[in-house]
């Protein structure tokens, strides 16, 4: 089972307590009503699916309840970091080789 | 207020060489989320809620638990639920947040005895020492969302909703004769 750090709960816990919730830093348009439907379309639905680290989405559900950030690599599963939701992206470079 | 109901027998009670586990009397439960300065909350409930995950405070028969960045659990005696809806309620122009009489949503099973904590390892996947005795932590047990109390080193209570209850109380009455059977 993987272990998944909480950035509220500062603790490192099962897998089984948390979600995965998507794809991280996708930002909602301001005003919906003036995007083309390509827009519309690449916002609802268009995705990376990226092969190493990826940034995503998870939700701590059987604990504090919290949406936070992640970066997992999709080909190990190992987490880089994880961070709380609203925090900057962090830098790729920084991360490697750094175990969480 | 918001009366507490039961599912299944309240008197439900397993005891072993290992473990014993009953339902605890209904008590008066409310669940509290709030942001920012806090202190107009903690002077309406006459204590200063914790703000570690995992903390608990009690003044008199209200015990609280701090269950995420701004959502605290309010555990007291049924008759004072009504007593702190209305202090809170003074407060609310002043430091706006949600207090809801939860009280019959969940029951609580205390679960005690020298094998206590191997018998939450059986649907638990968290570490059960990283629950430091006096504090607390909503976990999953059996793909459930609980809360557990730790209030001793073999001592624990766990808060189910109802329509968990039958099922986790199933499964610890079988840990128990398990770990029992096991011993003998
Ligand atoms: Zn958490």
């Amino acid at each position: 089972m993987l272990l998944i750090h909480c950035p509220y709960c500062e603790e490192t816990l099962p897998e089984a307590e948390f979600a995965h919730a998507g794809q991280a830093h996708i930002i909602r348009p301001e005003n919906p009503s003036a995007q083309t439907d390509e827009e519309w379309e690449s916002f609802l639905f268009i995705r990376s699916n990226v092969k190493g680290p990826h940034y995503e989405r998870w939700r701590h559900l059987h604990g504090c309840g919290r949406f936070f950030n992640a970066v997992r690599d999709t080909v190990s599963d190992r987490f880089l970091t994880t961070y709380k939701a609203g925090a900057p992206r962090p830098d790729l470079e920084t991360l490697t080789g750094e175990v969480k | 207020m918001n009366a507490p109901i039961s599912s299944f027998d309240p008197f439900a009670l397993v005891e072993t060489s290992a473990a014993q586990v009953r339902v605890a009397s209904p008590c008066g439960r409310l669940s509290l989320r709030a942001r920012g300065d806090l202190a107009p909350l903690n002077a309406a409930l006459g204590l200063t809620l914790p703000e570690k995950i995992g903390q608990r405070v009690s003044a008199g028969n209200l015990e609280a638990i701090c269950l995420g960045p701004d959502e605290w659990k309010l555990e007291t005696e049924t008759g004072a639920v009504a007593g702190i809806e209305e202090a809170c309620a003074k407060v609310y122009a002043e430091l706006p947040h949600a207090l809801v009489d939860i009280s019959a949503r969940e029951a609580t099973f205390v679960i005690e005895g020298v094998r206590a904590a191997e018998l939450l390892t059986l649907g638990c996947p968290r570490d059960i020492a990283t629950i430091e005795v006096g504090t607390g932590r909503r976990t999953v047990f059996d793909g459930a969302t609980v809360l557990i109390w730790r209030d001793g080193e073999s001592s624990f209570r766990m808060d189910v909703w109802n329509s968990f209850a039958p099922h986790l109380f199933a499964l610890l009455d079988t840990g128990c004769r398990e770990l029992a059977a096991e011993a003998a």
